[in-house]
């Protein structure tokens, strides 16, 4: 049953549907978590219960409509029953990254001006004492966890069920309370705000995004219908609380459709946890996939011989026919006995041993994914799909449909969302879970809003024929070659990146006659290839320089350009010449971030020989770069860089051919 | 479900001390082995529900102090009453019995077998059905199965290694497996607990959660500590009192301030000739 088969008084607030549920779903699982080792269920009537005395202890206690109330934690139930207690008075949840240190706890705090804070342990609670003279208007701090906090002084201090019992001896005192309660969640028109998420501020400061009751269950009503999750779909809480995935996938899609949502025994035991629970939706940023696909890898570099052979022979089955079956195309009788064995011997363990076992759907998004990374799960049978969010969507802006999923694009449109790209390729959307603006700041909510009312996502992208989005860089990095074609340097540097033995790329284009790219070999993957291959070597740089390697990247160089000629936008901005850096690309001296972000700038600077050198046709160029050792000394690397051509395809159907 | 604290006890026995008493009186007590002697003639007190450090440099008697108080070595001359009552010689089992457990400085567990199993090898003391009835595993003997599971999972929790609670110990990092060992010591319920150099090897962070764990089991349980450290930041950080033995004697006895200033105390750390 979906949700909108419940019409007749549509729940337009989660707290609606959280009592739309205890009637329609009353018995069913609603939260699981597992403590002392054994998996505590309840179910949606004992849930609406635990989130009721809650909302009426903090009643008691003195909150108030429209005020703000802040969670900081991990994935716990209490804290998600504290959104929907919040929300059931009117209150305003503002969830905060539970690793936030506390500077930045305190602006959120701050920023949103809180009155209560549900934390979930003693870490939580030192953090928001030791910021307390920032915070003023802090009235209360409820606590989940109570080690530790016995001999703290409890005048401002509240374990999560002493609130509740609170809330239980109000009912218990006049029977009109529970009345009242239930009318008061009855009558919200939804127009109330249910939410405010606060981006994670990697551009700049963080902004609260407002989010209204009515519009976040219509956007999460929209796309449950659209995968079709029900009350018989689970899911494992495992994405920071704070984060508008979690609050999304997790929270809002569970209320709407019933779905019974997993919170795991501890951050370290998620992998575990997840094979316990056997999930039927899932979602994972791609370095998670990424993380599974080698820890698989390794782990059969140690099984024995057969094991190998039949995994290695099932896998190239996968390959071949495994999307096919996913995806109900066609198959070949031979093929699909031949996959139907594999699923038996290989696949079926291997999805089991992932937690992948009953998965029906899977998301995976925030950056790039590789395509062989992508189409290894999607073979396996596991139906991973893209989607592209933002927190100012509520989430949803594109997604992919069953069947028609791809690598390379984010999908079209998600239901009921309108997206353009504006004359500079930007992409604006509006969707049905939009936010109202940011908290308390008038001025940068103009700044994202259009004039018409669609959201600027400072992204950059491109339809494809289909009309599945792709994103390609963000906007202010995208630019332009001489002769007018569009240069998104992150959207080739990914390309590249795809090859394990390529580790870093930058690409230099914007107001240059043609592409150019430096290269960073993967040490590991190319060191190993050297030794299976017999090939002597004694640096990085020597590595780096051999003739070989060249003749290998110039390969990824060009399986790269021949792929961009498939792309009438981008077809322009090949690759026509390229360089293996002598030196890693290191943090030590400057040329990427702590987070391994490339710092283009001043890469550009501190190469500026060789970049000259790229474009002026020479095919060596002597430099000497300063590099700084691991202990702090500083030393000079001299070099002879090779610099080799690309080959470069016609932009046309016949591409593929003319290329073999 | 319950709130946490609610179903969490696993304090020691009732005994009629209130904290501040003294539970273990050490009088006097000598050890030699042969004609070493490891302790000369020294008194001390632990009270109940504190942290009790015993210092001292390398070879200084403090781990003979511990295996003394344990039931492990018997010395020579002096007397040692646990909660008041006096006793000379005694097995460390039956110390364990009465409600002493300890870790040791290298760790002592079982490393083929998991967290859980070692954890649980700490309640064996606490199972009462012989092995017949375990064997069997039915009725009462599960039920008592399922009660000490339940302590032990309990304390795996409190020790926040429920991902390691079916890992072999033996795969385990030192630090962890330092946990583990507290884990086991916990199992048995002590009034007193006996730390050998809990923090030995351990980098900083490790340090730090070790340290929580200890003032937490202190705090939580009332469980009264003695504990041999050499990280002399962590002593004067955790402990009520601190004890400081050099060449088998004490040189000196009271809170961490009191000690620090303690003039034959520096003299000892800093090497002046005696």
């Amino acid at each position: 049953m979906s949700a909108s088969d419940s019409a007749g008084g549509m729940p337009v607030t989660f707290p609606q549907y959280l009592l739309l549920n205890a009637e329609r779903y009353a018995g069913r699982p609603a939260m699981r978590f597992k403590d002392l080792g054994i998996w505590q269920t309840w179910s949606w009537a004992e849930q609406r219960d635990e989130v009721r005395d809650f909302a009426l202890g903090l009643r008691a206690l003195g909150l108030r409509e429209g005020e703000r109330i802040a969670i900081v934690g991990t994935n716990r139930p209490r804290l998600y029953w504290a959104f929907a207690a919040a929300q059931s008075l009117k209150a305003v949840p503002v969830p905060v990254y539970s690793d936030a240190v506390a500077e930045e706890l305190a602006f959120v705090l701050a920023n949103a001006g809180v009155r209560f804070a549900v934390v979930e342990d003693q870490e939580q609670v030192d953090k928001v004492r030791s910021m307390a003279e920032r915070l003023p208007g802090l009235e209360q701090v409820i606590y989940d966890e109570p080690r530790g906090l016995r001999d703290y002084d409890h005048a401002a201090l509240r374990h999560f069920a002493d609130v509740q019992h609170l809330g239980r001896e109000a009912i218990a005192a006049d029977a009109a309370v529970l009345e009242s309660w239930t009318e008061g969640v009855r009558a919200s028109d939804g127009s109330e705000v249910s939410a405010i998420l606060y981006t994670s501020g990697t551009t700049g400061q963080s902004k609260g995004v407002v989010l209204t009751a009515a519009r976040s269950v219509r956007a999460a009503e929209s796309t449950a219908n659209f995968d079709r999750l029900t009350a018989d779909d689970e899911v494992l809480a495992y994405l920071p609380l704070a984060w508008v995935g979690d609050h999304y996938l997790n929270y809002a899609q569970a209320y709407v459709s019933g779905l019974c949502m997993s919170c795991p025994e501890s951050p370290e035991t998620v992998a575990e946890n997840l094979r316990e629970v056997g999930p039927s939706f899932y979602f994972a940023p791609p370095r998670v996939f990424e993380g599974l696909l080698t820890s698989v890898m390794i782990r059969m570099e140690d099984a024995g011989p057969i094991k190998k052979r039949l995994f290695k022979h099932y896998l190239a089955v996968a390959k071949k026919y495994g999307e096919a079956v996913l995806e109900g195309r066609s198959v070949p009788l031979r093929g699909r006995i031949a996959y139907a064995l594999g699923d038996l011997l290989i696949y079926g363990p291997l999805r089991n041993i992932l937690g992948f076992s009953r998965i029906r759907v899977a998301y995976t998004a925030g950056e790039a994914i590789g395509p062989d990374l992508f189409s290894f799960f999607r073979s396996l049978g596991v139906n991973l799909k893209q989607l592209y969010g933002q927190t100012e969507a509520f989430l949803y802006v594109t997604c992919q449909e069953d069947g028609a999923v791809r690598a390379d694009t984010v999908g079209p449109a998600a239901p009921d969302v309108e997206i353009r790209l504006s004359d500079s390729g930007e992409v604006q959307f509006r969707s049905p879970g939009m936010f109202t603006g940011y908290y308390n700041a008038e001025e940068k909510s103009r700044e994202v809003l259009t004039e018409d009312g669609f959201i600027k996502t400072g992204d950059a992208g491109v339809f494809d024929a289909d009309g599945h989005l792709k994103i390609i860089d963000r906007a202010k990095d995208v630019g332009k070659l001489r002769n007018g074609a569009l240069f998104a340097p992150k959207y080739i540097e990914n390309k590249l990146k795809f090859f394990p033995d390529v580790k870093e790329v930058v690409a230099f284009g914007d107001d240059r006659d043609s592409v150019c790219v430096f290269l960073n070999i993967d040490l590991t993957a190319v060191g190993n290839w050297a030794e299976r291959n017999n090939i002597s070597y004694a640096s990085y740089q020597e590595l780096a320089g051999l003739p070989r390697v060249y003749e290998m990247m110039r390969e990824h160089v060009t399986q790269v350009n021949r792929d961009l000629a498939q792309e009438p936008s981008m077809a322009g901005a090949q690759i026509r010449r390229f360089l293996v850096l002598h030196k890693e690309l290191d943090a030590d001296d400057g040329e990427v971030t702590r987070t391994q972000k490339v710092r283009r700038g001043f890469v550009a600077e501190r190469y500026a020989p060789l970049i000259e050198a790229l474009y002026d046709g020479s095919s060596e160029k002597y430099v000497e770069t300063e590099v700084t050792f691991e202990d702090g000394r500083k030393g000079l690397i001299k070099a002879t860089v090779k610099i080799a051509d690309a080959e470069t395809f016609e932009t046309a159907q016949p591409v593929r051919e003319a290329a073999e | 479900m319950n709130s946490p604290a609610a179903h969490f006890s696993l304090h020691g026995r009732d005994d009629g001390l209130n904290p501040g008493d003294v539970l273990l009186d050490v009088r006097n007590v000598s050890l030699a082995f042969g004609g070493v002697k490891a302790i000369t003639d020294i008194s001390f007190d632990i009270r109940k529900g504190e942290i009790r450090a015993i210092i001292g440099p390398n070879g200084a008697g403090k781990t003979s102090m511990l295996n003394v108080i344990n039931g492990f070595y018997h010395p020579q001359q002096g007397t040692i009453s646990f909660r008041g009552e006096a006793r000379r010689r005694m097995q460390p089992h039956a110390a364990a019995a009465s409600g002493i457990a300890r870790t040791f400085q290298n760790v002592a567990l079982f490393k083929g077998m998991s967290t859980l199993d070692n954890i649980m090898s700490g309640r064996t003391l606490k199972m009462h059905r012989n092995f017949f009835w375990q064997l069997l595993h039915v009725g009462p003997a599960r039920d008592e199965e399922i009660a000490n599971r339940r302590k032990v999972e309990e304390i795996i929790d409190f020790l926040e290694i429920q991902h390691i609670r079916k890992t072999p110990v033996g795969k385990l990092p030192y630090g962890l497996q330092k946990r583990v060992e507290l884990g086991r010591a916990l199992a048995m319920e002590p009034d007193l607990l006996l730390l050998d150099e809990p923090m030995a090897g351990m980098n900083l962070e490790e340090k730090e959660d070790m340290s929580r764990f200890i003032l937490d089991v202190n705090d939580q349980f009332g469980t009264t500590i003695a504990l041999i450290e050499h990280d002399m930041g962590v002593v004067m950080d955790i402990s009520d009192r601190v004890v400081v033995l050099d060449y088998g004697r004490k040189i000196g006895d009271g809170t961490p301030d009191e000690v620090k200033n303690n003039r034959d105390v520096i003299d000892a750390y800093l090497g002046v000739p005696h």
